[in-house]
């Protein structure tokens, strides 16, 4: 179980977490929403430790993931997976040394035995006879289902998605909506997405969660959200310029105030 | 007067924070460099990187160097008749204080580009932060390999670079200026120390180590997407020669007492 309590985070003189608080069940599909900047990609590397918190915890199966010390922490990480917006797949290594990066640091099999197992993993994935290809001979769709094996090849227990969809055609992105789900339904994993893609967020959901200026505003089920009375929320899911939500650096009088 | 106070406040500000970010990842370098596992692989990828990579360079430069030290200490030491110590001229210069410092320089050029390159486009690409995420330090994995690769390939390009330098300025004094062969390596020999050697070397040590330390942190801490990338290289090599440049009159100044 995932819980986060109270943080806050700034940069420079800029707040971008005032207080969030979010707790997110054993096997439970969160989709955390909200706008660009709105520090999302913040939140979820508190959540794996990338980034400490100013204030606040962010406990993990009841251990604060902020206090540990640089050998838990790293150790800790070992139950996470994460899917990154694009790829990050490692320039210098094909994709099932990718796939297989955290089995080959481990060294508890043989490299012959983890290429086999990255094959599996990238037939899960919908890749066949990808393995020896490097990352710059992949489409983006390829590299996110490649980055998405590699999230899940040491069998994680919680698997973090950052913005899964962005950047893909409708079709692609709609099937790595397929893949997300599929993920939950064979690994049994707790997953964590952050989108601003609603017909994603639909979809993968279990609950989805609303970050606006630095804090959870509206947490509930994809139906509760699609019904909500908040406003900032409505424009959001409604994916409307005109409403409480402001578009930084433009004129709203000018601009949609038009007679 | 206020203002100039602030800006120069500013600027002192910002160099002490840059220096003590530096000496942090050195210290943890260090820390990782005596733990286990040992990132062998990683070492000899960076060490082909730093060595085997940069030495086309490093031996045309330290031949021209050997050369046009010779040709110009020749016609100018023939002035009064001292032409016959061209060999000891060129061989303590090489050991003592070019071939460290020009190695450096072409390291720092090349090899040092190249990793702030990689690392800078590692952390904008989000790479940096997979690995953390796939429980890999990133320092451990990243750093260290370049850090003993400098650390162990500047020491061998600057003997290379040495013995090639006084071999340019024997091909100069003695084929073009006919000089007598045996004259020309009874000098190099008759005034070159071990200690010029060796401590050449020490310095080419902390040349290769600086210059690893200075372009993986430009490379490490990138901001900014391609410009930032850019910026972080053009900073490790400016960044990397001051440090040579400043550092060797001081090291010269202790080791060569």
């Amino acid at each position: 179980m995932i819980e986060i309590i109270d943080l806050h985070k700034s940069f420079g003189s800029k707040p971008v977490l005032r207080g969030v608080n979010l707790s997110v069940e054993q096997g439970e599909s969160m989709v955390i929403i909200g706008g660009s900047g709105s520090g999302k990609s913040v939140l979820m590397k508190h959540i794996i430790g990338i980034i400490q918190p100013d204030k606040g915890n962010v406990l993990i199966d009841d251990v604060d993931i902020g206090t540990l010390k640089e050998k838990e922490l790293y150790e800790a990480r070992k139950k996470f997976g994460m899917l990154f917006q694009s790829g990050a797949l490692f320039d210098s290594l094909n994709v099932w040394e990718n796939v297989g990066f955290a089995l080959i640091r481990q060294k508890k099999m043989p490299e012959q035995e983890v290429r086999k197992l990255a094959i599996e993993k990238l037939r899960m994935v919908g890749l066949v006879g990808v393995e020896d290809l490097m990352p710059s001979e992949l489409s983006g769709g390829m590299k996110k289902r490649v980055g998405l094996a590699r999230a899940i090849a040491h069998e994680p227990s919680v698997l973090l998605y950052d913005e899964p969809t962005t950047g893909l055609d409708p079709i692609m992105a709609d099937a790595i909506n397929d893949l997300i789900v599929q993920m939950k339904g064979h690994l049994a994993v707790t997953s964590v997405t952050i989108t601003h893609d609603m017909h994603s967020a639909f979809k993968i959901a279990d609950r989805i969660a609303m970050l606006f200026e630095g804090r959870i505003i509206e947490v509930g089920h994809p139906e509760d959200i699609k019904n909500t009375a908040n406003p900032i929320v409505r424009q959001f899911i409604t994916g409307s310029a005109v409403g409480p939500i402001k578009i930084e650096g433009v004129n709203h009088e000018r601009v949609f105030n038009r007679a | 007067m206020f203002r100039l106070v602030e800006i120069l406040g500013r600027y002192i500000t910002s160099f002490a924070e840059e220096l003590g970010r530096v000496l942090i990842l050195l210290g943890s370098t260090l820390r990782h460099m005596v733990t286990i596992p040992v990132e062998g692989k990683g070492i000899f990828k960076q060490m082909l990187e730093v060595g085997i990579r940069s030495s086309p360079v490093v031996l045309i430069t330290a031949i021209f160097t050997g050369m046009v030290f010779a040709h110009q200490t020749y016609t100018g030491f023939k002035r009064f008749g001292a032409e016959t110590l061209v060999g000891s001229v060129v061989a303590l210069s090489m050991t003592r204080e070019l071939g460290p410092v020009l190695t450096g320089l072409i390291v720092a050029g090349r090899a040092g580009a190249a990793m702030a390159a990689e690392l800078g486009t590692m952390r904008v690409t989000e790479q940096i932060d997979a690995l953390e995420t796939l429980a890999t330090n990133p320092i451990k994995y990243l750093i260290v390999p370049r850090f003993v690769a400098g650390l162990i390939m500047l020491p061998a390009l600057t003997i290379i670079a040495d013995i090639i330098g006084i071999i340019g300025g024997y091909l100069v004094t003695v084929g073009l200026f006919g000089a007598s062969s045996t004259v020309y390596w009874n000098r190099t020999w008759e005034y070159l120390e071990a200690a010029d050697i060796y401590n050449g070397l020490i310095k080419a040590c902390f040349f290769g180590a600086s210059i690893a330390l200075v372009s993986s942190y430009r490379g490490f801490y990138t901001s900014g997407g391609a410009e930032g990338v850019g910026k972080a290289t053009t900073g490790a090599v400016v960044m990397s020669s001051m440090t040579i440049l400043i550092s060797d009159y001081f090291l010269s100044a202790f080791l060569f007492q």
